[in-house]
């Protein structure tokens, strides 16, 4: 999907848009008219003549007084409405497509990428609010102006026309031009800066205790700096567009006084000819400012491309084979890692149904990369993992996981509360069901013990509750949902000995039927001292 | 929200400069409007009436053109640059202040909120230097001008602008009324928004594995059309407000022209003085309408900048300056009956709590996860406010000494290292900076992390290297210092047990104090002596324990 099209709106949202341009259109129109109409009322009644000659002209200048208020207002709500709903749209559609990445295809460093997600996708607000729509109210009206007027004396006509030509034109390709390598700069200093923000925030206590404040405050203001430093650059340019704006307003105004004095004009009709275009300002003055927002726009939209152009960890298969029935699981020859390097050679494991397999090995040495794998989170370079005898590459990603289910050391828990988390795994899951599950979990008296029970909230990362109360939430979580085979990664590693044999113990006496498939360095603590079946190195 | 805050322009010196400098600009542009319209209006009077030529009133007013062309880019350029260098001052000093109000006080939501502050949203205040101050300078200058110079012509229009022109002032506070709380409760919004897409973006895997990850971008969308249906309550007051703002303007116009053009027929008004208040007229409101405007698009910024001079103005903890830190190399440190409890909570996170370490001494902490063993370090370190009981080294409390002296003393591993873009090297020098490359080979090698090349990138939080890696690259960083203790926060979490056994050799060989933080039996047994946190005692218990351990 281009970066392009997801900014897009659907037909509803483009009527919407369309109602927003046409009273943004009579907005501006009426303001143009108002100054003219009062031009030719001032000069009109110079002459004296009997008031009632002047009447039509005094009610459509009232008319059109109100008219720029009541249209502004309608093309203001229409368009923020309209603009609005792109933007959920675009949301939308930038988690569909970081669904499909998730988790082996993000390898961006985080902070950056919330940062970028964030800022890009809104990205879309200004441009459908303060790029397009602007530029068109601007470029129509502009261009009924200069119809009138060409009406009025063609060569003054002329004249103003090339300098609104110029105003919609030069002014943003002049803003754009001398912007946009400074712009580039910021974009970089900027996300350095932003990198830096937020690491240090997030080492703040590293930084504290070995008292390296200074130097990291020193780090900080030198990118800092070099971000002022391009902001300042440019600031140069910003006020060029504006500038040339007022030149160009002030042209066709000259040019209406100069040739219209040397041409035989009645006096109202060269009065309109001299102060109409003096309404242009209002009307051109966010043009450059839209064409300044654009290169921005395009940046952030450019951005957001390489985030979801990024090629997905696994390929989908087009039409999926039917899941098999049974969970037996085969490796066989499977070759995997990241980037191209391999992690993993030649692992061979049959893993029976309902058996209990121990998979041991070193830090570092690829049980997680197995897990990825086996949870098809990632694809195999070379080899295959045969689920009841069809190669997983054959099946959906969800198909697969519908079967396989994962533990791991540090699981991530929503910032809900401990029901939302659960029902995560098991949506029409009741309470009793819940509480079933987190006294399996070894969590059930500590919930019912909190005075919200259920519906305590857990924080950011589970940030209101202990290393094991986490774990234990996310085992309860596993054992909701329903798996025939269970990976397990280092389940107990941030636990206690005694809890984690303990745990350990549940789990595989929980497991029941299932395939429990444990990942870990340490196989003395799983219930049943069962030999490691694959030692990888 | 003040139009103009005095904190933010005492601390940015940047924004006191710029608003002189507007300020001249803006009497500038205010006489160049005048005179424009001056010009005009004799040009158009002279070819209708007296049919003369327009040559030297055509000279005039395109040097007024250029002139005003002048002024409006310089001051751009000037609220640039300006700016720059406020958001630049604003984001140093808070990233400084929070940074010194310590790790405590940057607790994990407050942290994420600070990190958006200081990157997107210090960004809003660009609209507020570029186009709303300005603004306001001109608001404050151009009326009184325009409004002037129209009264040496007509009366009666003078006063019809000075009539309604109060009115837009009245209207605008109404704006502003509306755009506050509809700022706030969009700052809100967007906070929400972007806490739901951080949570799901970096949930994504789990969400996979439940087969939920599909449905999150139909969530996504509802959350966001909530978002957009309250904006748009908020929107449809604010533009409603605007709306009459500008009716009220353009009517006004409407009324001074079909004034003015019945004054003439009747007569009583010159032609050129009628079009010159014609062309003044619109002047006299433009800057108030355009300022009603410009505070809308900037009230992000003002909030933002709202956002920094709170916390800016948060008071640091006082504290000490004793720098006769006592060596815990020869002295003992007590921790006599500490207590340490979290704003947020009712109970202590740790009570009572006693300790004495002696120099030399290797000594684990055990107890169930979440009894506060973290804390108890945290409070040695004096990250946190022990409430009750005091940490004590040579006879005094610590808080009494310099803290960056006291910090000295410890090598310290928490339970989650923030390892900070770099090589391997570079976060095992922040324990001593000038540490030559051996010694950081041998600190790497005694942290079990030998299999580390010393230009190994850890990449952004330590993502290229594994959590067992990341933790001996933390354990390496504490072991390079000199200090005499160290505070290690399960250092050995996530090693095998080969691994571990040479860790465990490493830290014994150093000779140095060490509390460390244990649920592992070999790390137990490697311990001189095992205190067991959470668990209640008597007073009478601590006495007796008191009696035995002290000589």
């Amino acid at each position: 999907m281009s970066a392009y099209g997801i900014a897009l709106p659907d037909r509803r949202l483009g009527w919407r848009l369309a109602l927003a341009l046409l009273a943004g259109v009579l907005a501006s129109a009426s303001s143009v008219a108002l100054l003219a109409t009062s031009a030719w009322l001032i000069t009109t009644a110079a002459a004296q003549p009997p008031v009632l000659i002047l009447m039509v002209a005094i009610v459509a200048v009232r008319a059109f007084g109100v008219g720029r208020g009541v249209f502004r207002y309608v093309e203001r709500l229409a368009g923020h409405d309209a603009a609005y709903g792109v933007l959920g749209e675009t949301r939308a559609r930038v988690t569909e497509r970081l669904e499909e990445l998730a988790p082996a295809g993000l390898s961006l460093r985080r902070g950056d990428l919330l940062t970028r997600l964030l800022m890009d996708v809104d990205a879309v607000l200004d441009l459908w609010l303060r790029v397009v729509l602007p530029v068109l109210v601007a470029t129509v009206t502009a261009t009924a102006t200069v119809g009138l007027l060409v009406v009025l004396l063609p060569t003054a006509g002329v004249v103003v026309a090339l300098a609104v030509l110029v105003a919609c034109m030069v002014v943003p390709w002049l803003t754009a031009t001398t912007a946009r390598r400074a712009e580039r700069t910021i974009a970089g200093a900027r996300g350095e800066v932003a990198a830096r923000a937020t690491e240090d925030l997030l080492t703040a206590a590293d930084v504290v205790a070995f008292n390296s404040v200074d130097d990291v405050l020193k780090e900080f203001a030198a990118a800092d700096a070099e971000l002022a430093a391009a902001e300042r650059r440019s600031a140069w340019s910003a006020g060029l567009g504006n500038a040339l704006l007022v030149v160009c307003v002030g042209v066709a105004t000259l040019a209406g006084l100069v040739l219209g004095s040397g041409a035989d004009l009645a006096g109202p009709a060269f009065a309109v000819l001299v102060l109409t275009p003096l309404a242009l300002a209002d009307v051109l003055g966010g043009v450059p400012l839209a064409a300044q927002l654009a290169i921005r726009v395009r940046g952030s939209l450019d951005r957001l491309q390489d985030v979801l152009r990024a090629p997905a960890p696994v390929t989908e298969p087009a039409e999926p084979d039917e899941l098999p029935g049974g969970w037996g699981l085969r490796v066989r020859g499977l070759r995997a890692g990241y980037d191209g390097a391999d992690v993993l050679r030649d692992v061979e494991i049959t893993i029976p149904e309902g058996s209990r397999v121990i998979v041991t090995g070193p830090s570092g040495s690829g049980k997680s990369t197995l897990a990825a794998v086996l949870l098809r989170f990632l694809e195999p370079s070379g080899g295959e993992v045969l689920l009841d005898g069809v190669a997983t590459t054959r099946l959906g990603g969800d198909q697969v996981r519908s079967v396989v289910g994962l533990l791991t050391q540090e699981s991530h828990v929503f910032d809900t509360s401990i029901r939302e988390n659960l029902l995560l795994a098991r949506p029409d899951a009741s309470d009793l069901r819940l509480c079933n599950a987190l006294y399996r979990a070894r969590l059930g008296e500590f919930v019912e013990g909190l005075p919200k029970g259920l519906d305590t909230m857990v924080g950011e990362h589970g940030a209101r509750l202990s290393g094991g109360e986490r774990q234990r939430l996310a085992f309860a979580r596993l054992l909701l949902a329903d798996h025939d085979v269970l990976v397990l990664d280092e389940p107990t590693e941030h636990l206690d000995e005694e809890t984690a044999r303990i745990l350990l113990k549940d789990l595989f006496a929980a497991a029941g039927r299932r395939t429990v498939v444990l990942l870990t360095h340490r196989p003395e603590l799983a219930p049943h001292p069962t030999q490691p079946v694959l030692r990888l190195t | 929200m003040r139009p103009v805050d005095p904190r933010l322009l005492r601390r940015a010196r940047p924004a006191r400069v710029f608003l002189a400098g507007s300020v001249l600009i803006g009497v500038a542009t205010g006489l160049l409007v005048i005179v424009q319209a001056v010009l005009l209006a004799r040009g158009i009077s002279d070819v209708v009436l007296r049919d003369a030529g327009v040559g030297p009133v055509a000279w005039m007013l395109a040097a007024v053109i250029a002139v005003r062309a002048g002024l409006v880019w310089l001051q751009e350029v000037v609220a640039q640059r300006a700016s720059a260098a406020v958001k630049s001052t604003l984001r140093r000093q808070v990233l400084e202040h929070s940074l010194k109000l310590g790790p405590a006080w940057l607790s994990g939501e407050r942290s994420s909120r600070l990190t958006t502050l200081l990157t997107k949203g210090l960004d809003d205040l660009d609209p507020y230097f570029a186009r709303y101050l300005p603004q306001l300078v001109l608001a404050a200058t151009v009326p009184a001008g325009v409004i002037g110079w129209m009264a040496t012509g007509d009366l009666i229009a003078a006063g019809t602008v000075l009539v309604t022109l109060p009115l837009i002032p009245v209207f605008m506070a109404l704006v502003g009324w509306a755009t506050q709380a509809h700022s706030r409760r969009r700052q809100r919004a967007l906070e929400v928004l972007a806490h739901h897409f951080a949570d799901v973006v970096s949930g994504l895997p789990t969400l996979k594995l439940f087969g939920r990850a599909k449905v999150q971008a139909s969530a996504v969308r509802r959350v966001t059309d909530k978002h957009r249906a309250a904006s748009m309550s908020t929107l449809r007051l604010a533009f409603m407000s605007s709306m009459v703002l500008e009716l009220l303007a353009s009517i006004s116009v409407a009324l001074v022209a079909v004034g003015v053009g019945l004054r003439l027929v009747e007569g009583r008004l010159g032609l050129e003085t009628a079009l010159m208040v014609l062309i003044l007229a619109p002047e006299a409101y433009l800057p108030l309408r355009q300022v009603g405007a410009q505070f809308h698009a900037s009230a992000d910024g003002v909030a933002a900048a709202e956002e920094v001079l709170r916390v800016l103005e948060t008071p640091l903890p006082v504290a000490g300056e004793r720098a006769d830190v006592p060596d815990l190399r020869r002295t003992p440190l007590y921790l006599h009956d500490v207590t340490v409890r979290y704003p947020d909570r009712s109970e202590p996170a740790v009570e009572g709590f006693d300790l004495e370490l002696w120099p030399g001494e290797v000594v684990a902490l055990t107890g169930r996860s979440g009894v506060g063993k973290s804390t108890l370090l945290a409070a040695i370190l004096g990250f946190v406010t022990v409430e009750r009981g005091v940490v004590v080294a040579g006879g005094s409390a610590a808080d009494e000494f310099d803290p960056v002296l006291w910090r000295r003393q410890f090598g310290w591993v928490p339970q989650r290292p923030g390892l900070r873009v770099g090589t391997v090297a570079d976060n095992v020098r922040l324990g001593r900076p000038d540490a030559a490359d051996s010694q950081v080979r041998q600190a790497l090698d005694a942290a079990g992390a030998a299999e580390l090349a010393l230009d190994t990138p850890v990449g952004e939080q330590g993502r290229l290297l594994s959590g067992g890696q990341q933790r001996r690259v933390a354990l390496a960083r504490a072991l390079i210092t000199e200090a005499p203790v160290l505070l290690l926060d399960e250092p050995t979490a996530g090693l095998d047990a080969d691994t571990e056994a040479t860790v465990i050799a490493g830290l014994r060989g150093t000779g140095r104090t060490v509390l460390l933080v244990a649920h592992r039996p070999t790390l137990l047994a490697a311990a001189d002596r095992t205190v067991e946190v959470g668990a209640r005692k008597s007073p009478i218990d601590r006495l007796v324990e008191r009696e035995l351990v002290t000589p």
